[in-house]
């Protein structure tokens, strides 16, 4: 690229590396994905957000002035909606095409917007790896965007310290210390500097800003490409958490900005931290692979997989397709006390993950007793598989699901062979693959004997492949998301005068308890409520929870085939 | 071709027992659209249910709560018109900093809210309207010359009122223009935009003029 001889504005420098970017990045965005992707917006950022970030996910990148007059809002609602959605890394800015004079562009990145479904399992994975403490730095953290380490220390203090008992409060070197643990694992890391492009830029070749590490990643300089990514400030925090006491509420809120207006200077400005997913997914990514091996062999195997797994996390690259070769030796040495099996039967139980059908484990040599691999890929593709089977199998029956297996297996068959093979009469064996026909889950392919592809004269095979089968279940479950999400706005907005009244009333019945009021009032107010209401609030809680825990439920099928279509881009 | 050669007798092009049809059992015609709830042969598996799963359902409506109320959840202007309910008394009570600042070394500068600067340095504001106009009125100024080679004198004091008039409507314009032109602090020539209307409006105005004879 043509070195710039005038300096521009820092961020305008990204325009080179933006116009660097694979074209599989600008992907169109399926309807499903922008439909989820809106109101997941909505749910967390409000209706103006929405408007602003679906218009992105569609339009593709665009100016200020655009989203203002297309998506007729105001100029400053669209500035501040730009603001929440590049704090929260779901939208990034550069140069705009027509060279660096020409207004800045925004683009809104469709996956990121997406993660926010999986905040949950963010979350609770952070709490059972490091405990409260860091359970609600992941939440702060997550939901500000990004904050800089003395931020979160301070609030994560305040917050714990209010939900301990009387006199007690949470020193801040202890959540530091939760803090740092995180950073070490690679759980946060620190964001991309803008400032620092005008250095990256230059120095860095154009194959390294497509770092191996991340080409999911959409920003072009990565978090990873600055080398003190997960490097902690040099700051010394000293303090205890605040307890919040809820009659003066106004007060330590108005005492709770002064404070931080007074310790600015902590140090750490312009550090800012975020969540790092890749991290996360990996982390996911080991537990489904253990959890598969438990299920299919039994909890000793799952746990030599654990081990092997653990012993390769800092030496894995994002994408391998297997892991670094560990010797037997090595393994034995790492296994977690409780554990102690002798080191023949190890071996044994190595040498049953090998000839496992599901591929787990490979030995790639044998030396030191052994090499042995964990195969990265070939387990998410055999999980991706099995997610495809259980679907069909659900939804179509047991009988289906043989015919499915069996195509999977052996790529292209007659109508004939397929009969025969699956042991199933041929009116229903016809019936079940005309079914699977019309759902797109089985395609028809036709390999012509003569050039001019004469009907009579072809052949018609079924076959069914994975990876497109694959993408397509995954639309599924988007378009799925979306609709739990619609149906759960659906039954809060018929039940909305209900939930109100609740509201209200124990918004009474709290201020009543605050000022210590008789168990008869007390009564008297819940009465307030009748009881075919108060069914009706308890169905519809219910119905609101199961829709809520089916999102979850859906997001880990989301997680598995997502991971299981990227690691099929990268070879 | 192979449709005629049957006399009447319906015969497919291709092997009909390849796809595992015979005569007698063709599969059945659609007479309508889909049903939009089709039947459910068989009923979904039910929910995980466990306490990790209990957990993370409330780690979820927790997040939807408090994020609602973060000052990241904006608002569409509300028209204050209305009656204010009472609902709103308790629930604004449970905002969370209603302020967020963030930090402008990470944003673009066009994302920064403007105030508009009205009072601020009216002598400064003065040159550039005077600069303005004067670029707009050469301009005029030229293209009433280029007319007034066609116009009978009378015309011409009509079109020295009318320059008048124009350059006072200029200094209106140039007011408005230096405004937005405040607000934004774009790294842009917002002028260009503005040149345009305005030649679109002279010449306007000296059309009409033109056709008054």
């Amino acid at each position: 690229m043509p070195k710039r001889a005038v300096r521009q504005h820092p961020f305008m420098q990204c325009a080179t590396l933006w116009e660097k970017k694979p074209n599989w990045c600008f992907a169109k965005m399926t309807a499903q994905e922008v439909r989820l992707c809106g109101l997941l917006l909505q749910e967390h950022f409000g209706e103006v957000v929405e408007r602003v970030g679906t218009h992105l996910l569609r339009g593709g990148a665009q100016n200020l002035r655009t989203i203002a007059n297309e998506t007729n809002t105001p100029l400053d609602l669209v500035k501040k909606s730009l603001c929440v959605l590049v704090q929260h890394g779901a939208c990034e800015f550069g140069s705009g095409r027509r060279g660096p004079g020409s207004p800045v562009e925004y683009r809104a990145s469709c996956e990121r917007v997406l993660r926010v479904l999986r905040y949950p399992r963010y979350i609770y994975t952070a709490k059972t790896l490091y405990g409260d403490t860091g359970e609600l730095i992941v939440e702060e953290v997550l939901q500000r965007g990004h904050m800089t380490m003395s931020n979160t220390v301070k609030t994560v203090a305040d917050r714990l310290t209010h939900n301990m008992e009387e006199g007690r409060s949470m020193e801040y070197s202890e959540v530091v210390s939760a803090f740092s643990k995180l950073v070490e694992t690679h759980f946060l890391q620190r964001c991309p500097p803008v400032a620092e492009m005008g250095a990256a830029a230059p120095s860095a070749t154009p194959a390294t800003p497509g770092t191996p590490a991340a080409p999911a990643s959409t920003a072009p300089p990565t978090a990873e490409s600055n080398p003190d990514c997960y490097k902690l400030p040099h700051v010394t925090l000293i303090g205890r958490g605040k307890r919040r006491r809820s009659s003066d509420d106004s007060e330590e809120q108005r005492g709770g900005k002064k404070a931080k207006m007074d310790s600015e200077s902590c140090g750490d400005e312009g550090i800012y931290w975020q969540v790092n997913f890749e991290r996360f997914h990996q982390h996911f990514r080991d537990q489904a692979i253990i959890s598969a091996v438990a299920s299919k062999l039994d909890q000793t195997s799952s746990e030599i997989v654990r081990t092997m797994l653990r012993m390769s996390e800092v030496t894995t690259t994002q994408t391998a397709a297997y892991t670094q070769p560990l010797s037997a030796n090595e393994i034995f040495r790492s296994l977690p006390p409780n554990y102690s099996i002798s080191r023949p039967i190890l071996d044994q139980y190595l040498s049953l993950l090998v000839d496992d059908p599901m591929e787990f484990v490979g030995k790639s040599g044998d030396s030191g007793g052994g090499m042995y691999v964990v195969n990265l890929q070939r387990a998410l593709a055999n999980l991706a598989r099995a997610t495809l089977e259980s679907v069909v199998q659900e939804r179509f029956g047991s009988r289906s699901a043989r015919i499915f297996r069996l195509l999977l297996r052996k790529r292209h068959l007659e109508q004939k062979q397929v009969e025969d093979f699956a042991m199933i009469p041929a009116k229903e064996a016809k019936d079940m693959l005309y079914t699977l026909l019309s759902e797109n889950l089985v395609q028809l392919q036709e390999i012509p004997k003569t050039p001019d592809y004469a009907p009579s004269r072809t052949f018609y095979l079924y076959t069914v492949n994975q990876l497109p089968t694959a993408r397509l279940l995954l639309q599924h479950c988007y378009k799925t998301v979306a609709n739990l999400i619609e149906r759960r706005l659906f039954e809060t907005k018929e039940n909305k005068r209900l939930l109100e009244k609740s509201q209200r009333i124990e918004a009474i019945l709290a201020s009543l308890q605050a000022s210590g009021a008789e168990p008869e009032q007390l009564t008297e107010v819940e009465e307030m409520i009748t009881a075919p209401e108060r069914q009706q609030l308890e169905a519809l809680r219910h119905h609101i929870n199961k829709l809520d825990s089916t999102e979850n439920q859906v997001d880990e099928t989301i997680f598995l085939l997502e991971s299981y279509i990227f690691s099929t881009k990268t070879k | 071709m192979a449709g005629g050669k049957g006399r009447g007798i319906a015969a497919f092009s291709f092997n009909i027992e390849s796809l595992g049809l015979s005569r007698g059992n063709m599969p059945q015609t659609r007479v309508g659209p889909n049903k939009l709830y089709p039947d459910v042969e068989f009923k979904p598996v039910p929910l995980k249910v466990g306490e990790d799963e209990d957990y993370m359902l409330a780690l979820k409506q927790e997040i939807r709560g408090t994020m609602r109320q973060l000052p990241h959840n904006i608002r569409p202007l509300a028209g204050k018109g209305d009656v204010e309910r009472y609902k709103e008394r308790y629930q604004r009570q449970n905002m969370l900093d209603e302020e967020w600042t963030p930090d402008w070394q990470l944003f673009p500068k066009e994302l920064m809210p403007q105030k508009k600067k009205l009072n601020v340095k009216p002598g400064a504001k003065k040159k550039p309207i005077k600069v303005s106009s004067k670029e707009k009125s050469d301009v005029l100024s030229k293209l009433d010359e280029l007319e007034k080679k066609d116009d009978v004198k009378s015309d011409e004091e009509k079109e020295e009122k009318k320059t008048t008039e124009e350059g006072e409507e200029e200094e209106i314009e140039g007011e408005e223009l230096d405004e937005e032109e405040l607000e934004e602090e774009n790294d842009y020539i917002a002028s260009y935009f503005e040149d345009g209307d305005d030649f679109g409006a002279g010449s306007d105005e000296n059309m009409d003029e033109g056709a008054t004879y």
